[in-house]
C-alpha cells in the first residue's frame, strides 16, 4: 500500500463533503448527513490503516512516512508543503479520528433528526420543538429538526477537514492554515445560531481572542522561515538548527532566537489552548450546539493548541539540558500553565450551566498539559492529550444528552425553565441509565480515579514528572487543581444524577436516541482503556504488566538520549490518590442530596468569594474596559475624526478654502476692479470721449477747414517748438 | 514574441466604446450585452497572452512600437512582463464583470458603458506602456472617466466626492508631468527601456547640457524622485494621502467602486515598481524606512478606521487602505534591498516584492468582490447603514454564504488567497523592517475586528422583518461573484499558478 498517498488523503474526504453539501445537497437533510458522516468514516479508516502500519513497523516510526511537494516559489527556491506521520502524527490521528466520528454520527440525533419540522423555527435560532397530533388524536409537544440541519453538516466536515491537515502536516504553514480555518469553523459553528445575541457575541469572541494570539505566531513563523529557510518540521527540528537557534541571540530582551520565536508561537497556543489570559473565549462557546462544544474542546481546536505546542517541543526546549535550569519559553509555559489549571479549576466548583463546569474544566487540564510541557515532561503532555479529548469528547456529548433529555422534559411539561442549569436536574440515573454510567466513567476519568480510568495515569504522569523534575511549586499547583477537578466533577454528577429531581421538566426526561448514546458508550470504553498504554514500570504492583508501551513509542521523537529519571518517589502517587478519591468524596458528601429549596453549600461557605467565582474572577469585565472600550474610542475618535476629518479633510479643505479665498481676492481686488470695471471704463470713456467729439463731426465743410486750419498751426507751432 | 496582440488588448475596449456610442438608444439591452460582450474580447486575448507568455525570458515581451512624437523622443512602445501582466489579467477580469454588475443602472445606460469601456482603454495603457510621456497619457485617460462615473452617476455626496478625487488626483499628476519632462530632458528619450539604462548612471558633465537653471544632479534627482512618489503615493492611497479614497469609493455606482479599488489603486502600486525603484534606487533606498512606516500606519490606522465605520460601504473603502498598506510595505522592503549585496535581504526582498504584487491582485478580486455584494445589499435595501440591516442570513441564505466567503478572503484566511500574499508580505519584510512588520500584526487583528463587524451587522442577529420581502441574489448576480470565488479559492489552494510568473519577473528585477 501507498501510505504516504493514504496520508495525503486523510483529510480530503471531509473538505469534498464540505463542498459536495455546500454546493449540491444542501436541501436533503439525509444525503448532507450521509455525506458528512461517511467522509468522517473514511478519514477514521484512513487513520486507521496508518496508525496500525505505524504501530506495527518501528522503522517507520523511527524515519516516518514523509512526502513533500513545492508549494510557494520563493526567490530561487520553494517553500515545500506535504505530510508525514510519525509517532505524535500517530497517537494525535488515534483521537482526532475516533472523537471526529462519534461526534459526527451523535450530531444526527442530537439536531433531531427524523423529528418533523418546528412551526415556529427560524433558521438561526435553535429549534424551539413542534406540535403533533398523535394517533389518539391528542396534540403533544416534541422536538423539531434543526432548521439548517444540512449547513451544520457542512461546516462539520470543514472543521473536521481543518483537524486532520493540521496533524498529518509536516510543516508548520500548513499546520497553520489548517489552525486559522479552524478558527473560522470555531466562529462559524459557535454563532451557528446567529440570531441569539450570545451567540453572536461568542462566535465574534472566540475568533478575535484565538486571533491575537494568531498574529504572534505568524511573526513567530515569519522568523523562524526568516532564519532557518523553511517551515518543514525536519528542517526546523534537525540538531544543527535547533543549535543555531539556541546559541545566536535576538534583538529582544536578550532572549536566544529559539527563545523569542518559541514564545511567539506559544502565544498562538494560548489563544487557541485558551489559557490565560486568553482563556475567556472557550466558557462563551458553549452558546454553539453541544456537539460543536465537544468538537472544539476535545478532538479540533484546543487540543490543536496542544498539540502544536508539543510538536514545537524541541524549539521550546532548545538549550535545555534535562536539568531544572529550564529556558525562557518552558518557565512561561510552566507558570502558564500551572496558574491556568489552579485559576479555572476555582471558576468551575461556581458554575450553575452543565456546560459551563466542563468548559472551565477543559482550560484547566489544558493548564496540566502546558504545565507539563513546561516541566519537561513531553510524553505526560502528549498522554494527558490523548486521554483528555477522549473523556472531555464523552463528557460533553453525555452534558449534550443530558440537556437533551432535559429539552424532552421541558416540552413535555412546557415548563419555563433553562434546561441546562444544573440545578434544575437531580435524579436523572433513573431516566437516562446509559447517559449516566457513562457520564460517571468520563467524570471520574477527569477526575483521575485511580487505576481504572485513563485521567488517572495520564495526571499522575504529569504530577511526577513536576515531583520528580524538581518543580515543587508547579507541583503543588496542580495537586491543589486535582483536588478541585475532582471536587466539582462530584458536584456535578451528583448535581445531575443523584439525588431527587427538582423540577417536573427533570421527572419527565427522556434517554436519548441510540445514535447519540451509540458514541456515548464507544468513547467511554477508550475513557478506560487508553490509559493503559501508558503505565510505567516503576509503578508498585502492577507497573510493567503491561509494557509501558507509549513511553516508547512517544520517546523516538526526542532527539538525542531521552532523559530517564532514576528516583521515583512515592509523594506524587500518594497525592494523586488523595487528591482524586478526596475531592471525589467531598464533592459527593456536599451535593448528594441537594433540594429544590437548598443554596449550594459553596455560597454560604465562601461567602462573597463565591459571587467571584461565579463572575469568573470578573476578567470580562475587565478586559471590556481596558482594552475593548479603548480600542473603540480610538478607532473612532482618534484615528477617524480626529485624523481623518478633522487633519487630513481638514488640510484639503483647508487648501480649497485657501483657493477659494484667493480666487475671490482676485475676483474682488483685480478682477472686478482692474479688469471688469476698468473694461468698462474703457467702454464708457470711449463713449463719452466719442459723445464729446461728435460736435465736431458736423458736416459742414466750412467747420473741417476751420479744424485743418486750426490743426495745421498747431502743429506748425509744435514743430517750430521741437526744432527751434 | 512578435505579434501585435498588447495592441488590440488596449485597443479594443476603446472601440467596443465607440460602438456602444452608435447604438440606438433605445434599447438599453442590447447596449448592455454589446458592452458586456466586447469586454470579454480583451479577456480572451488576455488569457492567450498569459499562455503565450514566456516566463524564463528577462524582460519585456509582446513589444509593439509606433512612432509618435518622435522630434521628443517619444513613441507608442508598449510591452508586457510579469510583473504588468498579472495586472492587465486582472484588469481584462473585472471590466466585464463591472459592466455585468451594472445592468442595474437605468440612467443613461449608453453613456455609462462607453465611459467604462474607455477606462479599460485608460488603465491597460498604463500597465503597459515602456514610454513616459505614452504612461503620463493613459494615466490622465484613466482619471476622467472615472470623474464622471462617480459623479453622474453615484451616490447622494457625489459632486463632493467626484470633485475631491480628480483634484487630488491631478494634484499628484502634475508633479508626475514635471519629473517625466525632466527625465526625459536629460535623458533624450522617454523610452523606459533606454531610460533604465541611462537615468540612474547620468553624470554630472552630461546633465549640465541638458538643464539650464544650473540645478545639481542630487536636487534635480531628489525633486523628481519626489514628485514620481507623492503622484503615486496619492493613487495607492498612502497614509496620510488616503483621505480621497473612502468619499470616491462610497459614493461611486457599486461597478465604479469594484474598479476603483480593483485596479485604479494598482496604478500607484504599480508605478512604485515600475518607475520610482529603478530610477531611483538611491533615495529609494535612503527613504525606503520612511516609506515602511507609512505603511505600517496605514496597515494599523486603515484597520482601526474601518473598525470605526457604520456605512457598510465606507468600511469596504477602509479596509484598501489596510489591504494596501501591505503592498506599500512589501515595496518599502524591495526598495531597501535594491542592488543590495547581502543574500538574505535580497531573498527576503524578493519574497515581499512577490507578495507585494499577489496582494494586489488579490486585493483586486476580493475588493471588488466585496464592494459588489456591498452593492447588492444596497440595490434591495437603499441603505448601507449597518444598523439598519443585520439578521438578513435567515432571508438570504445564498447570499449570507456568498458574502462569508468573500469577507474571509479579504480577511485573509489561509486556504483563501490574501493569506498566501500576506504571508509573503510578512515573511519578507520580517527579514529587512522587524519592527514594522510587527506592528502590522496590530493591523492584521483589527482587519479580523472589522470583518467580524461587517458580517454580523449585515447577516447575524434575529431575521429582519423589515427586509423580509427583498429577492435573493440573482443569477445574474451570481456571475458576477461566481469567478472571483473561484479563482480567491484557486490563488489560495495553488498560489504559484500565478506566483510562478511573478516570482521569475522579480528575480530578474533584483
Amino acid at each position: 500500500m501507498n501510505y504516504e498517498l493514504i496520508t495525503w488523503l486523510i483529510p480530503l474526504a471531509p473538505l469534498l463533503a464540505f463542498f459536495i453539501i455546500f454546493l449540491v445537497t444542501y436541501k436533503n437533510n439525509r444525503l448532507s448527513h450521509s455525506l458528512a458522516i461517511g467522509s468522517a468514516f473514511i478519514s477514521w479508516l484512513l487513520s486507521m490503516i496508518i496508525i496500525i502500519f505505524a504501530v506495527t513497523n518501528q522503522e517507520v516510526i523511527e524515519k516516518g512516512i514523509s512526502s513533500s511537494i513545492s508549494w510557494l516559489p520563493t526567490a530561487e527556491t520553494w517553500l515545500k508543503i506535504g505530510v508525514q506521520v510519525d509517532a505524535l502524527t500517530t497517537i494525535t490521528l488515534f483521537f482526532v479520528s475516533w472523537t471526529i466520528l462519534m461526534i459526527f454520527i451523535y450530531s444526527v440525533g442530537y439536531h433531531n433528526f427524523g423529528q418533523p419540522e418546528g412551526d415556529h423555527d427560524r433558521p438561526g435560532l435553535p429549534p424551539h420543538g413542534a406540535e403533533i397530533i398523535d394517533q389518539e388524536g391528542k396534540h403533544q409537544h416534541v422536538p423539531s429538526i434543526e432548521p439548517m440541519y444540512a449547513r451544520f453538516f457542512g461546516f462539520f466536515g470543514l472543521f473536521a477537514f481543518a483537524m486532520y491537515l493540521l496533524v498529518v502536516s509536516n510543516n508548520l504553514l500548513t499546520l497553520y492554515i489548517g489552525w486559522e480555518i479552524m478558527g473560522l469553523c470555531s466562529y462559524l459553528l459557535i454563532g451557528f445560531w446567529y440570531a441569539k445575541p450570545s451567540a453572536k457575541a461568542a462566535a465574534q469572541k472566540a475568533f478575535l481572542t484565538t486571533r491575537i494570539g494568531d498574529v504572534f505566531m505568524l511573526i513567530g513563523l515569519a522568523a523562524l522561515y526568516t532564519i532557518t529557510g523553511s517551515l518543514q518540521y525536519e528542517v526546523i527540528f534537525s540538531e544543527d538548527v535547533i543549535h543555531n537557534l539556541a546559541t545566536t541571540i535576538s534583538p529582544v530582551l536578550g532572549l536566544s532566537w529559539a527563545g523569542l520565536i518559541g514564545l511567539l508561537i506559544f502565544m498562538g497556543v494560548v489563544g487557541k489552548s485558551s489559557q490565560f489570559p486568553l482563556h475567556n473565549w472557550l466558557p462563551d462557546a458553549m452558546e454553539g450546539p453541544t456537539p460543536v462544544s465537544a468538537m472544539i474542546h476535545a478532538a479540533t481546536m484546543v487540543s490543536a493548541g496542544v498539540y502544536l505546542a508539543i510538536r514545537f517541543f524541541p524549539v521550546l526546549s532548545a538549550g535545555w539540558d534535562g536539568g531544572a535550569s529550564i529556558t525562557t519559553p518552558m518557565l512561561v509555559m510552566a507558570v502558564i500553565g500551572s496558574f491556568t489549571a489552579l485559576f479555572s479549576a476555582t471558576i468551575a466548583v461556581a458554575q450553575r450551566d452543565v456546560k459551563r463546569v466542563l468548559a472551565y474544566s477543559t482550560i484547566s487540564q489544558l493548564g496540566f498539559m502546558i504545565a507539563a510541557l513546561g516541566v519537561g515532561a513531553y510524553v505526560a503532555a502528549a498522554f494527558h492529550l490523548v486521554t483528555h479529548a477522549i473523556f472531555k469528547a464523552l463528557l460533553f456529548l453525555g452534558s449534550g444528552s443530558i440537556i437533551h433529555g432535559m429539552e424532552h422534559g421541558v416540552l413535555h411539561t412546557q415548563e419555563h425553565i433553562d434546561p441546562q442549569d444544573m440545578y434544575n436536574m437531580g435524579g436523572l440515573y433513573k431516566k437516562m441509565p446509559i447517559t449516566f454510567a457513562t457520564f460517571v466513567i468520563g467524570g471520574f476519568a477527569l477526575a483521575g480515579f485511580p487505576f481504572i480510568t485513563a485521567g488517572f495515569w495520564s495526571k499522575d504522569e504529569i504530577l511526577s514528572g513536576a515531583f520528580n523534575g524538581g518543580f515543587s511549586i508547579v507541583f503543588w499547583v496542580l495537586a491543589i487543581s486535582a483536588f478541585i477537578t475532582a471536587f466539582y466533577t462530584m458536584r456535578q454528577i451528583s448535581l445531575v444524577f443523584l439525588g431527587k429531581a427538582r423540577t417536573e421538566a427533570a421527572k419527565h426526561a427522556h434517554e436519548t436516541p441510540n445514535t447519540m448514546t451509540v458514541p456515548l458508550i464507544v468513547l467511554s470504553f477508550f475513557a478506560i482503556t487508553i490509559g493503559w498504554v501508558g503505565i510505567p514500570e516503576y509503578f508498585p504492583v502492577i507497573g510493567g504488566l503491561l509494557p509501558n508501551w507509549l513511553e516508547t513509542f512517544l520517546g523516538t521523537m526526542l532527539p538525542g538520549e531521552h532523559v530517564v529519571v532514576e528516583h521515583h518517589s512515592s509523594i506524587p502517587l500518594i497525592t494523586s490518590l488523595v487528591v482524586s478519591l478526596g475531592g471525589l468524596f467531598l464533592g459527593g458528601l456536599l451535593y448528594r442530596r441537594i433540594t429544590e429549596t437548598d443554596k449550594d453549600p459553596l455560597e454560604w461557605s465562601l461567602s462573597g468569594f463565591y459571587k467571584v467565582l461565579a463572575n469568573k474572577y470578573y476578567v470580562d469585565e475587565f478586559y471590556q474596559f481596558v482594552f475593548i472600550r479603548p480600542a473603540e474610542w480610538v478607532s473612532e475618535k482618534i484615528v477617524y475624526q480626529l485624523f481623518d476629518q478633522k487633519i487630513f479633510d481638514g488640510f484639503l479643505h483647508g487648501i480649497g478654502k485657501i483657493s477659494i479665498w484667493l480666487g475671490e481676492k482676485f475676483r474682488y481686488w483685480f478682477d472686478l476692479p482692474v479688469i471688469n470695471r476698468g473694461g468698462d471704463k474703457l467702454a464708457s470713456g470711449t463713449r463719452k470721449i466719442g459723445t464729446n467729439l461728435k460736435v465736431t463731426q458736423s458736416g459742414r465743410i466750412q467747420d473741417y477747414m476751420i479744424l485743418a486750419l486750426a490743426f495745421s498751426l498747431l502743429g506748425g507751432f509744435i514743430f517750430y517748438l521741437i526744432l527751434f | 514574441m512578435e505579434n501585435n496582440l498588447l495592441f488590440y488588448i488596449l485597443l479594443l475596449p476603446t472601440l467596443a466604446a465607440i460602438l456602444v456610442v452608435i447604438l440606438p438608444t433605445t434599447n438599453k439591452n442590447k447596449i448592455r450585452w454589446v458592452a458586456f460582450g466586447s469586454s470579454l474580447i480583451p479577456f480572451l486575448l488576455s488569457i492567450l497572452l498569459w499562455f503565450q507568455f514566456d516566463q524564463t525570458q528577462p524582460g519585456f515581451q509582446f513589444e509593439t512600437f509606433l512612432p509618435w512624437f518622435s522630434a521628443i523622443g517619444s513613441s507608442f512602445h508598449f510591452g508586457v512582463d510579469g510583473i504588468s501582466l498579472p495586472m492587465v489579467l486582472l484588469t481584462t477580469i473585472l471590466t466585464p464583470l463591472a459592466i455585468l454588475a451594472s445592468y442595474g443602472i437605468k440612467d443613461q445606460v449608453k453613456a455609462y458603458m462607453a465611459l467604462f469601456l474607455f477606462l479599460e482603454t485608460g488603465v491597460l495603457g498604463v500597465f503597459i506602456s515602456l514610454d513616459l510621456l505614452v504612461f503620463f497619457l493613459f494615466w490622465e485617460i484613466g482619471l476622467i472617466p472615472m470623474y464622471f462615473l462617480i459623479n453622474q452617476w453615484g451616490g447622494a455626496k457625489r459632486n463632493y466626492a467626484a470633485l475631491k478625487f480628480i483634484l487630488v488626483t491631478m494634484a499628484g499628476s502634475l508633479g508626475l508631468l514635471l519629473s517625466i519632462q525632466i527625465v526625459g530632458i536629460t535623458t533624450g528619450s522617454f523610452d523606459l527601456v533606454k531610460i533604465y539604462q541611462l537615468w540612474p548612471t547620468l553624470t554630472e558633465a552630461n546633465f549640465q547640457k541638458a538643464i539650464p537653471l544650473g540645478l545639481s544632479l542630487t536636487s534635480v534627482k531628489t525633486i523628481a524622485f519626489w514628485a514620481f512618489v507623492l503622484a503615486f503615493a496619492i493613487k495607492v492611497p498612502i497614509w496620510p494621502v488616503h483621505t480621497w479614497l473612502p468619499d470616491a469609493h462610497t459614493e461611486a455606482p457599486t461597478a465604479g467602486s469594484m474598479i476603483l479599488a480593483g485596479v485604479l489603486l494598482k496604478l500607484g502600486a504599480y508605478g512604485f515598481i515600475r518607475l520610482v525603484i529603478p530610477f531611483f534606487p538611491v533615495e529609494a533606498n535612503r527613504y525606503a524606512g520612511a516609506l515602511a512606516v507609512l505603511a505600517t500606519a496605514a496597515i494599523i490606522f486603515g484597520a482601526l478606521a474601518a473598525f470605526a465605520q457604520k456605512d457598510l460601504k465606507r468600511l469596504v473603502a477602509y479596509s484598501s487602505i489596510n489591504h494596501m498598506g501591505f503592498v506599500v510595505l512589501g515595496i518599502a522592503a524591495a526598495a531597501f534591498a535594491w542592488q543590495s549585496t547581502d543574500n538574505g535581504v535580497i531573498e527576503s526582498a524578493t519574497i515581499a516584492l512577490n507578495g507585494s504584487i499577489l496582494q494586489m491582485f488579490n486585493h483586486g478580486l476580493t475588493s471588488a468582490g466585496m464592494f459588489f455584494l456591498v452593492g447588492v445589499i444596497y440595490d434591495r435595501t437603499h441603505t448601507r447603514q449597518l444598523d439598519e440591516l443585520g439578521g438578513l442570513w435567515p432571508i438570504l441564505p445564498r447570499y449570507g454564504a456568498i458574502f462569508v466567503f468573500t469577507a474571509m478572503a479579504a480577511l485573509g484566511l489561509p486556504g483563501l488567497n490574501g493569506f498566501v500574499s500576506e504571508f509573503l508580505v510578512v515573511r519578507g519584510a520580517w527579514g529587512i523592517f522587524p519592527l514594522a512588520t510587527a506592528l502590522s500584526m496590530i493591523g492584521l487583528f483589527f482587519t479580523g475586528v472589522y470583518i467580524l463587524k461587517a458580517i454580523a451587522g449585515v447577516l447575524h442577529g434575529p431575521r429582519n422583518d423589515r427586509w423580509l420581502a427583498i429577492p435573493e441574489i440573482s443569477n445574474r448576480e451570481v456571475w458576477v461573484i461566481a469567478p472571483l470565488m473561484v479563482l480567491m479559492l484557486w490563488i489560495g489552494i495553488w498560489p504559484a499558478s500565478i506566483l510562478n510568473l511573478i516570482n521569475h519577473a522579480v528575480n530578474f528585477f533584483f
